[in-house]
Parts: structure tokens; C-alpha cells; sequence
């Protein structure tokens, strides 16, 4: 569907709370619009519940649960289990959490909601940091970018996050980004569509996270996307379709953009090139990104 | 009405079934196991036809009864002490966000070390969560009390979450005799849930939402008007319960050979049910002695505690400490006298780890309390080390 074509029915308020720029709320708008009215939000400590604004009032036309931010999954087990006791089976439960709720404090629940067949959407919208609290590491932030307990840049890798999934088996996983909304909304749409657990996960470039002018989020998710650094797949039924330029990337139609010219439009890199320039770490950077793609090449191509 | 000869747990699993709870979220611990492996049996002959989450923690138990109470379901889970433990954050959400979620809690000890007998260290650790606290006493007062709670727990001036606790192994796991009402007379006293809120998209609410310290003030107050409405209402339904069912466990109390005495004991649970022989022995040799077992600890029964004063030394045996304090209801109970009354309290700490405490030692403990000349004596270590 072309972005034309999208519903103009908002389930998110302007004037909300987020940052200006901000990747959170250009995922939830699209993903609103795909899931519609008829959903039940469930929400952990991250970003969102502060966008959604202060009691008594809310930017969101849907109901919203919050929960703690280990639980979102669990919280909406109980609230499918509850909807379809009221045989009311066809409401949406969406699970929404950042990467901090999914990859780290939240990946048990997330795990045995998953495995029990739970039937909802959980998307995890991924700053790659805990930016609610101030910018701090998570398990999906790069090797060596900034955060504030990180200070001379992280020293792991990410984890997979997308592949611990796959390994759930579930009907459908997929990756997004915030800009490539008609791919976004399409997911949304399918995952909709399809009963048992659903997971989506959209990198979300974070202006004052990863220390970007706020004009450029959507330039960053396209290059990351270029870069290689982050892919755009489908799975369906354990069968994986890269999407969008990830699969021109796949079938080697177009190079992938050197990992550099993503991270150097990014303030939590800036030690890798002042006062001069990590070599080493760049490569290592690179590195990573290429194993990952030999990786992909074997196993999808 | 029919005769069940079974132990706590499995007596626990037919009253919350016959509650007719829509979800139950639960996770196994030692000595809860049997109950929630009980409500499993229901689900595979048909008798439970609501939804059973097996979830994968007790900390997501919680936040699934959370998700479904909010949606407008009848609520139940079990556990015991580290589960109890891990759900910690997930009770005062629950409390918090005003969800009539009924638990049972089988009180066991806390490690380290590893140690599966009962003492009250873990629900006396969740008494600032906001929930009402049930101490039982004996199978029968199990079942009741669960029925009850869902009662109390959804009325409309309480919409608390309650938790119903008794001892591990010598509740949960011995076998006595229980009434079980028919299952028409159980739904004539407990009409289906009608939440006067819930999670609905034709009304979207956010619920849990940041919120400024004016607002979250009235959340507070609103918790603790409710404890307070809670010392009437669960009066009114024990006498409702004893009206159709003829049994009555007492309401926040259970008074037993309280008028004419001169020294009160107070215990709860176990203890309190070993209590009554020891008060039967203690009355053949002429002393004047009587029984208060505290079924409540929240709402905290304090107008009741200072009527004994009044004519009455008391007594407290704690099966729990706060570690450098007090027995909790010893502390409670000597707050709640504080400017009203200066009667001698004598607090006692037994039976942790599991410790028997038979009704022999109850009478020792007693005739010391009697013999004692000070006033407020809070930590003899009953038994402590072999010794008396
Ligand atoms: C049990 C618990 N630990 C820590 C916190 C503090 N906390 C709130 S949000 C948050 C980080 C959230 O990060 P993420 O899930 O990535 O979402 P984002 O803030 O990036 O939107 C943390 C650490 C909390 N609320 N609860
Ligand atoms: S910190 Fe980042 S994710 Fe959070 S509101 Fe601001 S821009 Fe959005």
C-alpha cells in the first residue's frame, strides 16, 4: 500500500510528549493505523509511557494497559486469556516495549508468552538503548557506541535478538524500520491477520539516544538499512524473505554502503574519529556486519 | 452439600474453581504444587472451563492476573514463599491498580537455607502491598474463605486485591474433613464479577499512566479508605456465610473463651487452631485465659485488639520476625494500644523454619507470659536452641 493510501484515522494524538523527531511515535502512528480501533495496548516503563502524556490525559485513541517493564508480555497473556473467555477474540492485544523491555529485563516473559502460543502482536520498537532513563546500554546497543554506561563506547556486540525468536517457531516474526513505512504497515497488517504470537521488531533511530541532528531520523533507518547494519526480513512458518533493498542486498543487485557512512552521522561514534580515527574499531565494526551477511547468504539466499 | 475429606491444597483448588474465576495464571512451588496440579485436574475432566495460563514465573502469574483482571475477568492464582517473593512488585501493581484479584499464599519459609516448612515470613514481608490478608486455621475456613474473598475482594466500596494464607504442610497438605455447599449455592452467594471498570475499545483508557503527585495522593487514600470500609464488609460477609452456610470462622477475629479472661492470647493460623487446646488445658487448671486467632492482619483489627486490653493481659506469639524489630503483630499490636492502653503484652517468636509448636508449648509459653513482671517483653525466642 502506498503511503497515499494509508487510513487517515489517528490513534495518536499530536502534542504528545515525545521528543521532536522522535522514531517511537512514526512506528506507533503507522502501527496504529494498520491495527485500527479495535486493539488493547499493553505498554511497559520505556519512552511510550511517557508519550502517552500525564493523568488524566492520554495521546492514545486506543485503550492502553500499563504495566512493569519486565512484564508486557505476561501483562497481555492475561488480557487475551480474558478476551477470549468474553468471546472477544477478534480485539488485537499488542505487547509494545523498546529493546530494554524485549532484549534484556523483558525476554523471559516475552519468551513464555511466545512459546505458550499466546495470540498478540508484541512489537518491540528498538532505540537500541534505555532512552526512557537517561541513555543507557542495552543488550541491542552496537560495540562501541556511546552511552551513558558505556562512556568510552561498548565493548560486546548485540545480541540476535530476531534469531532467539526464530527459535520460538512462531507463525510470524519480522524486522522493520521507521522508514520504510509501506514495508512497516504491511507487516503490521499481515501479523494481524494471523492467529498465535506474532513479533515485530522496528529499529528506531533515536535523535538524542544516538546523538543525530532530529531531522534525520529517517536517514538513518535508510542507512542502516544500506549499511547492511540493520535488514528488513519476513518469517513465515520458519521460512525467511528478506524484504525491501535488504533483499537486493541478498541477492547482491547493489553493494551494501561501508558501515562508516551510517555511524559517522552519529554523536555515540564520534570517538571513532576524533581526536583521530579508530581503524581498528571500524573495522571491527565492519567485520561484524560482514559475517552476518555471509551468514544470511548461507542460510536464506 | 457434600463431605470432602482432603488436604488444604486440594480443598483450595475446588473453592477457586467453584468461584468460577474466567482466568487463572499460576506457577509451581513447593507446597503450593498440589493446588494448581488440582485446578489442572479440573481443566482435563471439564469442571474448570475458564482459562488456565501455565506461565513460566510467578513475577508473569501476577502480571497475567494484572492483564486479565483489568480486562474485566474473576481472577485466581496460588504460590508460597519465593514466589510470593518474586511477585513482590507485580502485588503492589496489582493493589495499585484497585484489580479484586484473589491469591492463596502457602506459607513457607524463605531461603537460605532451602527449607520447605512453614513460617509467616513471607506474606509478613508483602503486608505494605496493599492487600487484605487472610490467615486460616483449618480446611473448612480455607474453602470458606476463598469464596468469601472474591466477595470482599469485589465489593464495591473495597476493589482490593486479597490474599488467603495457611500453613505449608500442616494445612496444605493434611487431609480433614470439609462442607462444600453445592455449586447453585455457591453462585447465589457469589453473583459473576461486574468490574465497575475494564480495559475496552469502545471506551479507550489509558490506565497507569504518569501521573502528578495530587492524583497519585488519591490513589493512596483511596486504598486505605478502602482497608478501612474492608473491617465492615468482611464482617457483614461472614455473617452473610454463616446465615447460609451455618459456619462461622469469625470475621477480622475469632474469639474463643475471650469474656470473662483475664489474658488473652493472640495467634494466627496453625498456631491458632493448636491455640485452642492449649487454652482448654490452661482454663482446667483455673486459669482464666481465653483465645483472640487473627484471621485478618490487613485491615489490621485495631479497635478489636484494644477492646482486649481493656480486661486483659495479652499474650502474641509471632511465627515471623522483623529482623531488627519486633514479631510483626507484636509490633502491631503493642501501635495499637500506644496512648490507649497500658496492659502487659508478652511477644513471643516460635515455630520458625518449620519449628513444631504444640500445644504444650503454647501452655509453657502462656504461664511465662503470666509469671513475667515486665510489662512489655517482646522477643523471648521460644525453644530457641533446645532451650525454653
Ligand atoms: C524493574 C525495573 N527496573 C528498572 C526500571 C527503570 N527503567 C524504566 S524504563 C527503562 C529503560 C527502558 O528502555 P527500553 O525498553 O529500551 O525503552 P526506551 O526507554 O528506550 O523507550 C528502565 C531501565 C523500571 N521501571 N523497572
Ligand atoms: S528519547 Fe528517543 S525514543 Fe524516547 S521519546 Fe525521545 S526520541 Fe523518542
Amino acid at each position: 500500500m502506498a503511503l497515499k493510501d494509508l487510513p487517515i484515522e489517528e490513534c495518536l494524538f499530536q502534542g504528545n510528549a515525545a521528543c521532536p523527531g522522535c522514531p517511537a511515535t512514526i512506528a506507533l502512528r503507522l502501527v496504529l493505523k494498520a491495527l485500527g480501533k479495535n486493539t488493547i495496548m499493553v505498554v511497559p516503563a520505556c519512552c511510550t509511557a511517557v508519550i502517552e502524556s500525564l493523568y488524566p490525559k492520554t495521546s492514545f485513541d486506543v485503550p492502553v494497559m500499563n504495566i512493569a517493564f519486565e512484564a508486557a508480555a505476561a501483562g497481555a497473556s492475561g488480557v487475551e486469556a480474558s478476551l477470549r473467555q468474553q468471546g472477544k477474540e477478534d480485539t488485537t492485544v499488542l505487547a509494545w516495549a523498546g529493546d530494554g523491555g524485549t532484549y534484556d529485563i523483558g525476554i523471559q516473559a516475552l519468551s513464555g508468552a511466545l512459546e505458550r502460543g499466546t495470540n498478540f502482536i508484541y512489537i518491540c520498537y528498538n532505540n537500541q538503548i534505555y532512552s526512557n532513563t537517561g541513555v543507557q546500554r542495552s543488550g541491542a546497543t552496537p560495540y562501541s557506541a556511546w552511552t551513558t554506561t558505556t562512556v568510552s563506547g561498548k565493548t560486546e556486540f548485540y545480541k540476535e535478538m530476531g534469531d532467539i525468536v526464530r527459535a520460538h517457531h512462531i507463525p510470524y516474526s519480522a524486522q522493520a524500520c521507521i522508514s520504510q513505512p509501506e514495508d512497516l504497515y504491511r507487516k503490521v497488517q499481515k501479523a494481524k491477520g494471523i492467529k498465535g504470537p506474532k513479533y515485530i521488531e522496528i529499529l528506531a533511530p533515536c535523535p538524542p539516544g544516538w546523538r543525530f541532528s532530529m531531522d534525520l531520523t529517517v536517514e538513518m533507518g535508510d542507512l542502516a538499512i544500506e549499511t547492511g547494519a540493520w535488514t528488513l526480513y519476513e518469517c513465515e512458518n520458519d521460512i525467511v524473505t528478506f524484504n525491501g533493498k535488504s533483499k537486493i542486498l541478498l541477492e547482491g543487485k547493489i553493494k551494501r554502503k561501508p558501515a562508516e557512512e551510517w555511524i559517522k552521522h552519529q554523536g555515540r561514534f564520534r570517538h571513532l574519529f576524533v581526536p583521530k580515527k579508530d581503524e581498528e574499531k571500524l573495522k571491527l565494526i565492519q567485520q561484524h556486519i560482514d559475517k552476518r551477511w555471509e551468514r544470511y547468504q548461507k542460510e536464506f539466499l | 452439600m457434600t463431605i470432602m475429606i482432603d488436604t488444604g491444597n486440594y480443598i483450595a483448588a475446588k473453592a477457586a474453581v467453584m468461584a468460577r474465576p474466567q482466568v487463572v495464571a499460576a506457577y509451581p512451588i513447593t507446597p503450593q504444587t498440589t493446588l494448581v496440579e488440582g485446578i489442572a485436574n479440573y481443566v482435563a475432566n471439564g469442571e474448570y472451563k475458564g482459562e488456565y495460563i501455565c506461565v513460566e514465573s510467578e513475577h508473569s502469574a501476577m502480571a497475567a492476573c494484572i492483564g486479565a483482571s483489568e480486562t474485566g475477568s474473576r481472577t485466581f492464582t496460588a504460590t508460597s514463599s519465593h514466589g510470593l517473593l518474586l511477585m513482590h512488585e507485580m502485588l503492589h501493581w496489582a493493589s495499585l491498580a484497585r484489580l479484586p484479584i484473589v491469591m492463596c499464599n502457602i506459607n513457607r519459609v524463605i531461603g537460605p537455607g532451602w527449607n520447605i516448612w512453614t513460617d509467616e515470613n513471607d506474606s509478613i514481608a508483602q503486608r505494605d502491598t496493599g492487600w487484605i490478608q487472610f490467615y486460616c486455621s483449618s480446611n473448612q475456613e480455607i474453602f470458606d474463605t476463598i469464596i468469601q474473598s472474591f466477595k470482599i475482594a469485589e465489593h464495591e466500596k473495597i476493589v482490593l486485591p486479597v490474599m488467603i494464607n495457611y500453613n505449608a504442610f500442616i494445612l496444605s497438605h493434611t487431609s480433614m474433613p470439609a462442607d462444600i455447599p453445592t455449586q447453585k449455592e455457591i453462585d447465589d452467594f457469589l453473583p459473576p464479577f461486574k468490574p465497575h471498570w475494564k480495559l475496552d475499545v469502545n471506551n479507550p483508557v489509558t490506565h497507569g499512566n504518569i501521573i502528578g503527585t495530587a492524583y497519585y495522593e488519591h490513589i493512596r487514600k483511596g486504598m486505605q479508605d478502602a482497608q478501612d470500609h474492608a473491617k465492615k464488609i468482611i464482617k457483614d460477609v461472614a455473617k452473610e456465610w454463616e446465615r447460609q452456610f451455618g459456619r462461622h470462622h469469625g470475621d477480622l477475629i475469632e474469639y474463643y473463651h475471650c469474656d470473662d479472661a483475664e489474658y488473652i492470647l493472640i495467634s494466627t493460623g496453625a498456631i491458632g487452631a493448636e491455640s485452642k487446646a492449649a487454652i482448654n488445658n490452661l482454663r482446667k487448671e483455673g486459669i482464666k485465659i481465653g483465645l483472640a486467632r487473627l484471621r485478618v492482619f490487613r485491615p489490621f483489627p485495631e479497635e478489636e485488639i484494644r477492646k482486649l486490653a481493656k480486661q486483659s493481659e495479652l499474650i502474641v506469639i509471632d511465627r515471623n520476625i522483623s529482623i531488627g524489630s519486633n514479631g510483626a503483630f507484636y509490633n502491631e499490636i503493642k501501635s495499637a494500644l500506644y496512648g490507649v492502653s497500658d496492659t502487659k503484652v508478652t511477644g513471643f517468636i516460635a515455630g520458625l523454619g518449620g519449628k513444631d509448636v504444640p500445644y504444650h508449648d503454647i501452655e509453657t509459653m502462656c504461664k511465662k507470659a503470666i509469671k513475667s513482671k515486665k510489662v512489655n517483653n517482646s522477643q523471648i525466642w521460644f525453644g530457641f536452641d533446645g532451650g525454653e
